[in-house]
């Protein structure tokens, strides 16, 4: 298997790599896979009364494009609203790290991780959890609020 | 080129420059074909592959008469198998053999089953080895044929190929050994165990690749039918004109893993034991495959907590195998550690090393270093590592499917 140079990258020097605590309100949790599949990715966000997210963290048991999708997305969720985050998707992962077609999953858990962290998050704050069908504008004005 | 360490014996051996020496002259000088009766080009190549048929005869305590030469051991397996079962349906049409086997043996016996045979798969014990019991059990009175291995590739365990073949014997069924990866590392005297057929390769014994040998016993005579078929050589058994500087590799290799077996073994298992003593440090890791009741330079270990795939790129400074084929879409977790019970997640994470003539204290040294600290770092990255730190059992835990 050949890896693309920013897989490696990811791979050697993982970006915030950790946890927060999961119990505080701020933070969200998203915990998505499965051992038995081969991939499992927790995923921690730090959202600030703003609603932007301040910081990201992971962990991930699964091969190195898992550990990269994961990492890359630690990146840039900081900064972002959550209306933001949920428009990141699993192509812009996988184009970016230039995943060959049989690791493409991959950027899918990825991209699941967020929006599970999300839910999470907005679980804790007492709002609906967010589906695919919800209107990005609903969900600004939920997090606004 | 600073080349990975290699640790990975048990899928070939570099030749022996003393092997490659002995080779070199069958490709120019004395080129004759050992089947040419009426010139000393002939009668050079044939004393040459006579000599090397001895030497291989002389580390398995067979008669040089009853080696036949293959292109490797999967065309011993499929000759043996194959071949007996053919010559000998009209007895009975039910083979066993073991699910740990070779694919050599496996996939023969599936090709036999669409030819009408029946074939009994049975399972190892956890350790690795076959339970005696539910052998005789499998048994039936249309058995021709039984193969079991006698020292598996994967996990490095010896069957106890005596008893096996008593066993067989007591019923009259013929009994096949594939042997690739015990020449040089296990005692074999077939002039005294029970076994009908055996298998070997040159490339696991610092011999060449592309040759191997078929012990086919002469007393009793034990009948195959051909699968190549030409010009009746090695006794109409194998037809094709004898690849003289292979056989003459092979049989060099052989010479000398009879004179040195002791020598190798006993560097082997103190490298291997080394590596075991410095893997064991970690937690959580698991040994596949019985660890007295193998051959001294195998060492195949689970890293519970890490993923596979990630451990082989952690590797990428060791040539060592995988026990996770992950070369397509899906992980396939060895089909050898399954059969022994292995979690799938457990199976994923094995590593198989195995050690040789040409390794070093210091290979070994930097092969812990880095395996340790490797593990340690995925570790750190998996959250599987910290759930089981914060003594969440796996098992129990409901995971979202995907």
């Amino acid at each position: 298997m050949a890896y693309s140079d920013k897989v490696l990258d990811h791979y050697d020097n993982p970006r915030n790599v950790g946890s927060f605590d999961k119990n505080d309100p701020q933070v969200g949790t998203g915990m998505v896979g499965a051992p038995a599949c081969g991939d499992v990715m927790k995923l921690h966000i730090k959202v600030g009364a703003d609603g932007v997210i301040d910081e990201a963290r992971f962990k991930t048991y699964g091969c190195g494009s898992a550990i990269a999708s994961s990492s890359l997305v630690t990146e840039w969720l900081r900064g972002k609203t959550l209306a933001q985050a949920l428009q990141i998707k699993n192509t812009d992962i996988a184009e970016e790290l230039a995943l060959p077609p049989v690791k493409i999953h991959c950027s899918v858990l990825a991209e699941d991780a967020i929006k599970a962290a999300i839910n999470d998050y907005r679980a804790k704050q007492g709002a609906a959890p967010h589906t695919d069908e919800s209107p990005v504008e609903t969900l600004n004005a939920a997090t606004a609020g | 080129m600073n080349r990975p360490i290699y640790l990975d014996y048990s899928a070939t051996t570099p030749v022996d420059p003393r092997v490659a020496k002995k080779m070199v002259p069958f490709l120019f000088d004395r080129f004759g074909n050992p089947a040419s009766r009426s010139h000393s080009y002939g009668w050079d190549a044939e004393e040459a592959v006579e000599l090397a048929r001895e030497q291989v005869a002389q580390l398995v305590g067979a008669d040089p008469k009853e080696i036949v030469w293959t292109s490797g051991a999967t065309e011993s397996d499929n000759l043996a198998i194959a071949g007996a079962a053919r010559f000998h349906q009209g007895k009975g049409k039910h083979l066993i053999t073991v699910t740990t086997e070779h694919k050599a043996v496996l996939d023969t016996m599936r090709h036999l089953e669409r030819e009408g045979f029946t074939v009994t798969y049975l399972d190892p014990e956890p350790n690795g080895l076959l339970d005696l019991e539910k052998f005789t059990a499998a048994i039936r009175p249309d058995t021709v044929l039984a193969s079991v291995m006698h020292v598996n590739n994967e996990i490095g365990v010896i069957q106890d190929i005596s008893a096996i073949g008593n066993l067989c014997r007591a019923r009259g069924i013929l009994f096949h050994v594939d042997a690739a990866q015990s020449t040089g590392k296990v005692a074999i005297d077939l002039d005294t165990l029970p076994v009908d057929l055996m298998s070997f390769s040159a490339h696991k014994t610092y011999g060449p690749k592309g040759i191997g040998a078929l012990f086919v016993r002469r007393r009793p005579r034990v009948r195959i039918e051909a699968l190549m078929h030409g010009g009746g050589h090695e006794r109409g058994m194998r037809s094709g004109t004898l690849a003289t500087h292979q056989i003459v590799g092979m049989g060099e290799a052989f010479r000398i893993a009879h004179a040195e077996m002791a020598i190798d073994n006993e560097r082997a298992r103190a490298l291997r034991d080394k590596l075991f003593a410095g893997l064991s440090a970690l937690d959580e890791v698991y040994v596949n495959g019985d660890l007295q009741l193998r051959v001294p330079h195998n060492l195949n270990m689970s890293f519970n907590f890490v993923e596979g795939e990630s451990l082989m790129m952690a590797m990428k400074d060791i040539a060592v195998s995988s026990g996770s084929a992950c070369t397509s879409a899906s992980l396939e977790p060895s089909y050898v550690l399954r059969a022994l019970g292995r979690p799938d997640e457990l199976a994923h994470s094995s590593i198989r090393f195995s050690v040789g003539r040409f390794t070093t204290e210091a290979d070994v040294d930097t092969t812990v270093e880095l395996v340790t600290r490797n593990v340690r770092k995925l570790r750190d990255l998996s959250p599987l590592w910290e759930m089981h730190q914060e003594g969440i059992d796996l098992s129990k835990v409901q995971w979202a499917a995907h």
